[in-house]
Formats: C-alpha cells, sequence, structure tokens
C-alpha cells in the first residue's frame, strides 16, 4: 500500500468516453477505494449523446430520443441526458474521512459548482427543495450521486457548451424547468479545459484536498 | 436476532426510502454484504447487512418510506427459523409512515452531545434560552462581552446576520409523500390502475401547494351584464375580422392584469423569507386534458392588447390539447387563472400553482336575480374566488385585489373591436 495524505485528490481527464465504460471505470476505482488501494479520485469525462436514468426515475419522463444510448443506472436522483459540451464529474470520496453526510455532500458538491461558475462572472443559486445548480432560474447543473459504505460515485453534470435541444427528449429529473449552459449564459464558450480547472480548483477549496492532477496515458 | 435500520446518512435528513431490496427473506447474509439500497434526495446509498445470519423479516417494501432509526427487516443466526408472518401473504406492515409529521425533531442524542458541548461557553440562561429558541449554536456567536461572553445583543446581532444570508433559507423541505400506500383501501371488489404520468405530477404538486401555502379563499359577485352584452353585441364582428370567437377570458384577464399592477404582492413568490416581486406578468391559464391538466403561461399578459391575449389564449389552449406545448411554455408564470366556470361550476377553491402566491378561478357567468335599487333585476353574474397564500397576503389584500378586478369588469370602458 502506498502512503498518502488523506488530504490529496487525484483529479484526469478521461476525455470523451462512453457511459457504460466510465461506470465500469468507477466501479472498479469504488472498489479499490473501499479497500483503501487508492486515495480520493476525481474524474472528468465527457460522454457521448446518451440519457440515464436514476433509480428514483421514472421511464414516463423519457419523452422520445429514438437512437440515442440509454441507461438505467444506480445513482440517484431521476432522468437525465449527457452530451457533448458538457463537463461530467465523478468523484470516488470516502465519506468516512470527510463528514459523513451525504446532504452536505450534495452541497459541497453545489458549492464547487457555484464557486466555478463564479471564476466566469455566473451567478449559480441553489434552489431550495431541487439539488442541483441554477442561473437565472435555470439550469446549469444536474447531480446524482451514488454510495456504497461511504464511498462515492457518480456525480455532477455542468452544461458547458451543451446542445440543449437534446434536454427535449426528456423531463430533466422530473422537473418541467429550463436547462441552460455556460456558453448560452455567457454568450460565447468559455473554454471546456478553463472549465475543467476552475471546477478541480473549487473542488480542492470546498473539500480541502490538495489537487493533483495525472496525465491519462492510456484508458481502461 | 439482529434488527436493521435505515441509517441516517446525513445530520438533516429525517426519512428514507427503500428502493430495493437485494436479498428476499430466507436467504443467507454475511454481514458488510449488500442488503437493501435507500434513496434520499439525489443521492442512492447501498446499506450493508450489520450482521451475519439469515434474513428473517423484511418490514418496510420497496418504494416505501420511513424515518431514521425505524427497523426495516430482522437478521436471524444461520438457518433460523423464517418468521411465518412474513411468509403468508397480509396486508403489508404499516411501517411507521412519516407523512404527517416530515418535520421529525432530531435524534435526542445529538441533543444531549450539543448542549454538552456548548457548556465551556460563558453566557447567561436568559442567552442559553434564546439560542435554543431561536436554533443558534452558541459556538457561533461571537461574544463581545467580558472575556468572550455572549450576551443578549450579540444573539440579536448574529440573528440579523442569519437572516440576510441566503443559505438560511436553503434548508430543503423533506420530500413529500405524495402517495402513501393505503392498505386500508383494499377491500371488497375491485381493480387496479397505476397512476399515469401525469396524475403522478399533479398529485406531487398538489400535496406540495396543500403542504406549502396555507390557502384561503375569497369569493366575490361579480356583475358581469355590461361586457356579457358587449360581446353578445360585437363577437360576430369580432370573429370575421380576426378569425378568432370572442370570449369572456380576455375581460377577465385585463382587469386581473391592471389589478396585479395595483397590488404587486399578489404577482410574487416566497423564496424562504424572501419576497420575490415579480418584475413580469406572467399568466397561466388551467386547460383540462383527457386524464389532467396543464398550465400554458401567457409571458407578459400585460403587455398584450385585447385581441392579443385572446390570441394567445385559444393559441396556448389548443395547443395544449393537441400536446403541442414547448417547456417554456408551461413555466415562469407569476399568477394563474381557472375558468372552471366552462364546465359549469358556480364557484370553487382553486388550488394555488406553485411558486406562486394566488390563483384567481372564475365561475360560470350566468343570469340571476339581483335588487338593484330596491327593484329586482336580472343580471349576467358571475363569482370570481381568489385563492391566495395567507403567508403573505392578508383577506383585507385579497378583497382589495378582486375589488379592483370586479370593478374593472363592471366599469369596462375598452373598445374592442
Amino acid at each position: 500500500m502506498v502512503e498518502r495524505s488523506v488530504a490529496e485528490c487525484v483529479w484526469r481527464d478521461l476525455g470523451r468516453i462512453e457511459y457504460g465504460a466510465a461506470l465500469e471505470l468507477q466501479r472498479e476505482l469504488v472498489e479499490r477505494r473501499k479497500r483503501d488501494e487508492i486515495g480520493d479520485q476525481l474524474l472528468f469525462v465527457e460522454h457521448p449523446h446518451v440519457i440515464t436514468l436514476g433509480r428514483n426515475g421514472k421511464r414516463e419522463h423519457l419523452l422520445g430520443g429514438e437512437g440515442i444510448a440509454f441507461y438505467e443506472t444506480d445513482r440517484g436522483g431521476d432522468i437525465t441526458y449527457h452530451g457533448p459540451g458538457q463537463l461530467v464529474g465523478y468523484p470516488i470520496v470516502d465519506l468516512k474521512l470527510w463528514k459523513r453526510d451525504v446532504v452536505k455532500y450534495l452541497r459541497a458538491m453545489e458549492e464547487v459548482l457555484i464557486g466555478a461558475l463564479g471564476e466566469f462572472g455566473l451567478e449559480g443559486e441553489r434552489e431550495a427543495g431541487m439539488t442541483g445548480v441554477w442561473v437565472r432560474g435555470a439550469k446549469v447543473a444536474a447531480i446524482g450521486v451514488h454510495i456504497s459504505r461511504w464511498v462515492t460515485s457518480h456525480g455532477f453534470a455542468l452544461n458547458v457548451t451543451t446542445d440543449l435541444r437534446y434536454f427535449q427528449h426528456i423531463v430533466p429529473c422530473g422537473l418541467t424547468r429550463p436547462v441552460t449552459s455556460m456558453e448560452r449564459l455567457l454568450g460565447g464558450d468559455p473554454g471546456w479545459e478553463r472549465v475543467r480547472d476552475a471546477v478541480a480548483r473549487q473542488f480542492g477549496r470546498v473539500f480541502e484536498r490538495e489537487m493533483s492532477e495525472v496525465e491519462v496515458l492510456c484508458q481502461t | 436476532m439482529s434488527d436493521v435500520i435505515m441509517p441516517q446518512m446525513g445530520e438533516s435528513i429525517v426519512e428514507g426510502t427503500v428502493t430495493k431490496w437485494f436479498k428476499k427473506v430466507g436467504d443467507r447474509i454475511e454481514k458488510d454484504e449488500p442488503l437493501f439500497e435507500i434513496s434520499t434526495d439525489k443521492v442512492d446509498t447501498e446499506v450493508p447487512s450489520p450482521a451475519a445470519g439469515t434474513l428473517t423479516e423484511i418490514l418496510v417494501p420497496e418504494g416505501t418510506t420511513v424515518q431514521v432509526n425505524a427497523v426495516v427487516a430482522r437478521i436471524g443466526e444461520a438457518g433460523a427459523a423464517v418468521a411465518p408472518s412474513a411468509l403468508q401473504p397480509k396486508a403489508p406492515p404499516a411501517p411507521a409512515p412519516v407523512a404527517p409529521a416530515p418535520a421529525a425533531p432530531p435524534a435526542p442524542v445529538v441533543e444531549a452531545a450539543e448542549e454538552e458541548a456548548v457548556e465551556g461557553i460563558r453566557s447567561s440562561p436568559l442567552v442559553r434560552r434564546l439560542a435554543k429558541e431561536h436554533n443558534i449554536d452558541l459556538r457561533s456567536v461571537k461574544g463581545t462581552g467580558q472575556g468572550g461572553r455572549i450576551s443578549k445583543r450579540d444573539i440579536e446581532a448574529h440573528l440579523a446576520v442569519k437572516e440576510e444570508a441566503p443559505a438560511a433559507a436553503m434548508a430543503p423541505l423533506p420530500p413529500t409523500v405524495a402517495f402513501p400506500p393505503t392498505p386500508g383501501a383494499l377491500f371488497g371488489r375491485y381493480t387496479v390502475e397505476k397512476l399515469s404520468v401525469m396524475r403522478q405530477r399533479i398529485g406531487e404538486h398538489m400535496v406540495l401547494t396543500k403542504r406549502v401555502s396555507p390557502h384561503v379563499s375569497t369569493v366575490h359577485q361579480v356583475d358581469a351584464t355590461q361586457i356579457a352584452r358587449l360581446r353578445e353585441r360585437v363577437k360576430a364582428e369580432f370573429e370575421r375580422q380576426n378569425g378568432v370567437k370572442l370570449t369572456f377570458l380576455p375581460f377577465f384577464l385585463r382587469a386581473a392584469c391592471a389589478a396585479l399592477k395595483a397590488f404587486p404582492v399578489v404577482n410574487a413568490s416566497l423564496d424562504g423569507t424572501n419576497v420575490i416581486y415579480h418584475q413580469d406578468i406572467n399568466v397561466g391559464i388551467a386547460v383540462a386534458l383527457d386524464g389532467g391538466l396543464i398550465v400554458p403561461v401567457i409571458k407578459g399578459a400585460d403587455e398584450k392588447n385585447f385581441l392579443g391575449l385572446q390570441r394567445a389564449v385559444n393559441d396556448l389552449a389548443d395547443r395544449a390539447r393537441n400536446k403541442q406545448l414547448k417547456p417554456d411554455e408551461v413555466q415562469g408564470g407569476t399568477f394563474s387563472i381557472s375558468n372552471y366556470g366552462s364546465f359549469g361550476s358556480l364557484w370553487a377553491t382553486p388550488a394555488i400553482n406553485q411558486p406562486q402566491v394566488a390563483i384567481l378561478g372564475l365561475g360560470a357567468i350566468h343570469k340571476a336575480p339581483v335588487v338593484i335599487d330596491d327593484a329586482i333585476a336580472i343580471r349576467s353574474l358571475a363569482y370570481v374566488t381568489l385563492s391566495f397564500d395567507h403567508r403573505i397576503i392578508d383577506g383585507a389584500t385579497g378583497d382589495r385585489f378582486v375589488s379592483h378586478l370586479r370593478q374593472g369588469i363592471e366599469d369596462w370602458r375598452e373598445e374592442i373591436l
């Protein structure tokens, strides 16, 4: 076993990978995290078009979208869409070493995203009873989490330059509220890498972790 | 025999929903092996078994919400006899349903621990009592007295800051159980049909609105004789000129917009303890559909003229019935109107459409004898109802709003051709 500081979190950008492959990778990392073989991780990915349904989700919230991949999955929350231009983050974090509180974890993740949006001059907000991050009443980031023995998987999806028309195929999270993207809010593309770096930085700040980037040489 | 309990996954969590059992009664289970999965807000959690043995009883079926620390299952020694009751088909056990008491107090254990921690802080009994009343952790209060002693003024200052901080309003409401299991309804001869998704959404919304907003309703009689005559006189020409039928709704929309401008608190929302006064007047119109209803929104209703309102109403209602509304056309409403009079209702008490704070109900326009100057006359009457959120709108304000609207109808001046 490698010695490491609790306060360290490794992050990497896996680029565009299939939802199923990311799921497999998360499962493997969660098991390794439980065995304490690895420390906390933050994975960034971009998925090809996919619609995923949480355990609480209602399949009826899928309104169409023929030809888009569909997964029923074990995260919390209802239905959501992932696709190009969306920054998806999967923290694999042991909450036993943090606060042992899933609600605080959700709020902290919102805090991370609000902080990152703030770096671009956007005022992210919470809405009571509706987990996620909102800007001027429109949802810019969705959150859904799975916990197994206090180790987290799944995470958040922040619309950077997402083509929002794809959300028409679903009732996102069962809510009939508008969705938006940073690109739409800013009137231009803020840059994937700049947003990703901001989120990693804010993650370190909120969770009090020292973030170190790992170059991905080959994907599993 | 070990009890399996609903774990507490966070300080503010008072209940959880069992979403999946990984084992069935009679199965062997190892300690720490995933036994069931629970769901709270956006988090699904696998719960490991607290003991090794045989799962002898499942007390909480999938999809049921119970309080934290409720017993959800029992595990016996390996090979233990399965509780006979669990195998026999019977009414589902009542797992302490949560619906009536959503704001359950925190576990007493936590309180005791906090009480002790407060001991080291210098404060008077009065201050401690104030802190308790306002749910303030004294450790978070800056004492300005001698030796960091916390005074009453410090508590007040802390409260003022706390109220300003938007985070204070952020405590999410515990989830609502809109559709609790009702085993008592399963008797005699019956058939079972699953609720449609639309009905489930409506149901959840209605439970939310009745829970969040203490509703009251006020009903006024409006003399619609003048607009009824006007409509009779011009409706043929109106339809010929504009290609749309002339209905009563735009009259009431016009009058409602004027009243909303005069009483901004009716065109508002509550966000925690902040009143959000909407600058736009976006009026939702309840449209009945087969098996449900939808409330498309006329955006900027106050900026449209009479014909524009009539067109918007017809267009939204048509597209609602043909399921052609775009998502943003059912969002952003700041006030709603329900025209149940078109189904013959004289008066009703409509439910507020969250997050709005009021809804106007229009009863059927009907002819009735009315006493005017000690003579009996036949007039066209309508009973209009305002249901409003009594947290921010007082009865007097509600009545003044409806009076304003009534005057707008009774003293109608606008040309509509």
